[in-house]
């Protein structure tokens, strides 16, 4: 039977098999780029996924077991955060995406899916976190190009931009 | 003669999001007529001027998350008068780019901007010529603001749009025009944000893993777990088809010994090539990495003196003090963030190969004999995948995505596994280094030998090579061997000798450069030889080398890095020996990799108990001469010197039993957010120097500090790394 999951906020039907990771139907089916494959085993955070505003990691989810859970990714990303702040609109970007251009945090960029992600979680349930808490929290998130230190400094100025916005 | 897919398409659109690397790739063009690169002697090589007062520059060197791209684009729009959104920069592509060697060695700028700046500058004299014309006023009264041209007292303009407009410059390249003088830069030598990044972080930027071919099939190579020994390869016994009945619709595909499987479905690829049950031949077993350097120091080796300067034995005579230091340096991965990934659609007559190469003419050269076909009916395409840091596994994955296509006959995109990633790279080679110096009564350096056992680089990628191309080293020459840049090259010393023992590359795992490469294995042993012999001497190591260094520019960058460091004057060596405690130590180092000056302040901490060493803070300074984007520099600095923690702490291919057996992030740790040192970016500008090399020169200096900042702490000079917990903890109790 084809399965249907809510992208987005968006109701799409899937012709994968249930036991396909989510990963795969995300970017072949769906055609989305904003997660990707970095390692297949949980352990990168490349994959990365809000399911129900929880980060999860698509390479190792079966599709089948997020039927019906709201699934965001990198793309809905701004949406999420305009219906988790209330806004009417949804900004161009997440706080959190502009920090990053503001410390020009990035270097290949291809770990900044799970970044952008795993940060946005962070934000959305401790919106002044201390450098211990973000180091905490980011943790199982690889970056080879070593960006580590800049990361840090976006998401205390997103921390920073989001305040702004709620006063 | 350029007619390039990008002028036809919307401008404004393209660069709404950053520009250059939005370009859509005409993903596959003709294959017929692939005779590129075109002339490098032409001006329509290098630059297009569009109607609307844009310009596309072709560079050769590619994009590597380093930044180059967005520099090089400076230097253009610099000698043209234009804003840096006019100009964007085209895809890298055998047909169209001129050839430019390698994006190598953090070569790109310091090749690339000399190279572009009088392109640049000779189409911006044709482009004044035209407007002189046109506007009725000699070239010397005329003024040019992005592109847009005015005679002094006139009010009529002209832009170069409307000058050229998509037309040709159909000039000679003759690199005869002046280019400006630095004194009136308004781009080069200030930071510029990168361009590719809003596309980045909203997640429309396609890297390689997201194109496709209509038509394709996705591929997935199938190898035993782990590479053996270079030469022993990888043998198949037996094939057992069955295994993957269950799995409808996917094809096995050979050719010698490599083996891969293809799917309309990638996840059925996915699993077909781990479920495939194939016998390989049992290889001859690896030494294991606790008996590797052992045997690297007894094998038989072609030894070569790579220097010899004065005479070392008198110059030992007159020493006071002497010290020698020893660095076992491991196998490190590459480890690409993302697996390599390619895209092929190989026909009879034609192929086009899409892949994230170092060098898209290199490749083809290395295709052709591969798939039956001359270079001329080759294209390759550059698409960005994730950072390399080097020549990890990209020719690989496209030679197996090309051999797949040509066997299924139709286009595949095959992408590695991360166990194909981390098994099969061509990691940076392991070495034995032994170094011995001495200083005379005044603490100046007087003798000076080091001896680096490696072997080189394999020359033939893994695809191939099971195809039935036999393994072979890569000719010996450039950085592979001892350099003598870091080997105390930055010191004034009359008696030097350093001395290569070449090991048979065959009988190790396969290597390849990794960003600085064996640069971090000289600087751990010869800067901790030099701190030996300060503290011998009774000298501040800042003091000591300040004494033992005539050169302005390594001066330059130590002073400055000092600076950054508030280093105080001291001797080294633990303050205190209280056992429980956690120790504190700062070391300095220098290092380089080709041309640039590093130089670096490490603290760190040591537990004792546990043997574990945090690194709390770095410092690295370059002097890369004239910097064209100091803010993408400084982002290099701190990717060198994180990096290097990663390199210094926890970074070792294990190959015990036979095979390589670090696959993946768990058995192959690299640094994480919580272990993150704080890390300062320290930039020595250099107005009217060349621009050279910025992507590597701290780690050298960096690693050489760490291991420094080891001994300030703990009083134990160590002599390997990764400095794992178990290894620290036998050195202190030793
Ligand atoms: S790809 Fe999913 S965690 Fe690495
Ligand atoms: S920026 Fe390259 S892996 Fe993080």
């Amino acid at each position: 039977m084809a399965l249907s999951i809510t992208v987005n906020a968006e109701r799409r039907e899937i012709s994968a098999t249930p036991d396909t990771p989510l990963l795969y139907v995300l970017t072949n089916e769906l055609k989305l780029t904003g997660p990707r494959f970095g390692c297949g085993l949980a352990q990168c955070g490349s994959c990365s996924v809000l399911v129900d505003g929880v980060e999860r990691r698509a390479c190792v989810t079966p599709v089948a077991a997020v039927a019906g859970r709201a699934i965001t990714t990198l793309e809905g990303l701004p949406a999420w955060h305009a219906g988790q702040t209330g806004a009417k609109t949804p900004p161009a970007m997440h706080p959190l995406q502009q920090a990053l251009i503001d410390e020009q945090a990035l270097q290949c960029g291809y770990c900044y899916n799970g970044m952008i992600i795993k940060g946005a979680e962070l934000l959305s349930k401790t919106p002044d976190p201390t450098d211990a808490q973000i180091r905490k929290a980011m943790n199982g998130h690889l970056c080879r190009c070593g960006t580590y230190p800049r990361i840090i400094k976006a998401i205390h100025r997103a921390a920073r931009l989001m305040a702004g916005q709620r006063t | 003669m350029i007619a390039p897919t990008e002028m036809l398409l919307p401008r404004r659109d393209l660069l709404k999001l950053g520009g250059a690397l939005l370009i859509a790739f005409p993903l596959i063009g003709r294959a017929a007529d692939q005779s590129g690169p075109p002339d490098a002697k032409q001006i329509d090589t290098w630059l297009a001027i569009h109607s609307d007062n844009t310009a596309t520059l072709y560079i050769g060197f590619v994009e590597l998350g380093q930044g180059s791209s967005t520099g090089l684009a400076q230097v253009a729009a610099e000698e043209l008068d234009l804003g840096m959104d006019q100009i964007t920069v085209a895809p890298v592509d055998t047909q169209r780019s001129p050839n430019q060697g390698g994006t190598y060695s953090s070569a790109a700028i310091q090749r690339g901007r000399p190279q572009v700046a009088l392109a640049a500058a000779e189409a911006r004299a044709a482009l004044m010529s035209l407007a002189a014309e046109r506007l009725g006023a000699p070239v010397t009264q005329l003024r040019v603001e992005r592109g847009r041209i005015a005679a002094e007292g006139s009010a009529a303009t002209v832009t170069y749009g409307e000058l050229l407009g998509n037309r040709p410059f159909s000039l000679p390249f003759s690199g005869q025009a002046r280019t400006k003088p630095e004194s009136q830069y308004r781009l080069v030598g200030h930071p510029v944000p990168r361009r590719d990044l809003p596309a980045k972080v909203l997640g429309v930027h396609r890297y390689i893993q997201h194109h496709r071919l209509p038509g394709m099939l996705h591929g997935r190579v199938v190898r035993p777990r782990g590479q053996a020994a270079y030469g022993a390869g990888a043998r198949i016994l037996s094939i057992d088809e069955t295994s993957i009945r269950h799995l409808q619709g996917v094809r096995v595909l050979r050719r010698g010994d490599f083996l891969g499987v293809v799917a309309a479905d990638e996840w059925l690829a996915v699993q077909a090539a781990q479920a495939l049950r194939v016998i390989w031949e049992k290889p001859p077993a690896l030494p294991g990495q606790e008996g590797l350097h052992a045997q690297m120091r007894a094998a038989k080796t072609d030894d070569r003196v790579a220097l010899e300067r004065g005479a070392l034995d008198a110059g030992f005579r007159d020493a006071v003090h002497v010290r020698t230091q020893a660095c076992l340096g491991p196998y490190q991965a590459h480890a690409s963030f993302a697996p390599h990934c390619a895209l092929a659609d190989v026909k009879p007559d034609a192929a086009v190969v899409i892949a994230s190469t170092q060098d898209v003419f290199g490749l083809r050269r290395s295709l052709a004999p591969l798939l039956g076909l001359a270079q001329e009916q080759i294209r390759v395409q550059y698409a960005e995948g994730a950072g390399t840091y080097g020549h990890s596994c990209y020719d690989d994955a496209a030679q197996a995505a090309a051999l797949l296509s040509q066997l299924a006959g139709a286009p595949v995109r095959c992408q590695f596994m991360r166990w194909d990633e981390h098994g099969w790279d061509t990691y940076g080679p392991a070495h034995v280094g032994e170094v011995r110096a001495a200083v005379t009564a005044e603490g100046k350096l007087c003798a000076y030998e080091y001896h680096g056992w490696q072997h080189g680089w394999s020359l033939v990628e893994t695809s191939a090579q099971l195809t039935g191309t036999a393994a072979a080293p890569w000719p010996a020459s450039g950085p592979q061997g001892v350099n003598p840049l870091d080997a105390g090259g930055m010191y004034d010393i009359p008696n030097v000798k350093l001395v290569n023992h070449w090991l048979p590359a065959l009988d190790y795992l396969r290597g390849a450069w990794l960003r600085s490469p064996l640069d971090l294995s000289f600087s751990f042993a010869s800067e901790q030889v030099m701190d030996a012999l300060a503290h011998a001497a009774g000298l501040d190591p800042l003091e000591f080398r300040r004494r033992n260094i005539r050169d302005a520019r390594w001066l330059g960058v130590l002073d400055a890095v000092a600076k950054a460091a508030d280093w105080t004057p001291r001797v080294v060596g633990p303050r205190s020996k209280s056992r429980g405690k956690v120790l504190h130590g700062r070391g300095l180092g220098l290092g380089t990799h080709l041309v640039s000056h590093g130089a670096a302040v490490a603290d760190i901490e040591v537990d004792p108990a546990t043997g574990r060493v945090r690194i709390t803070q770095l410092w690295g300074a370059i002097d890369a001469g004239f910097i064209v984007n100091p803010a993408n520099v400084e982002s290099q600095i701190i990717g060198q010197l994180v990096q290097t923690a990663s390199r210094m702490l926890l970074e070792e291919v294990t190959l015990d039993g036979g095979r390589v057996q670090s696959l993946d992030w768990s058995s192959y740790p690299i640094l994480r957010f919580e272990d993150c040192p704080e890390v300062t970016p320290v930039i020595v500008q250099r107005p009217g120097e060349r621009s050279t090399g910025a992507g590597e020169e701290t780690m050298a200096a960096a690693a050489g500090a760490i291991a420094n900042a080891f001994f300030d702490a703990t009083g134990v000079r160590l002599d390997r790394y990764p400095m794992t917990p178990e290894r620290v903890r036998k050195a202190l109790h030793a």
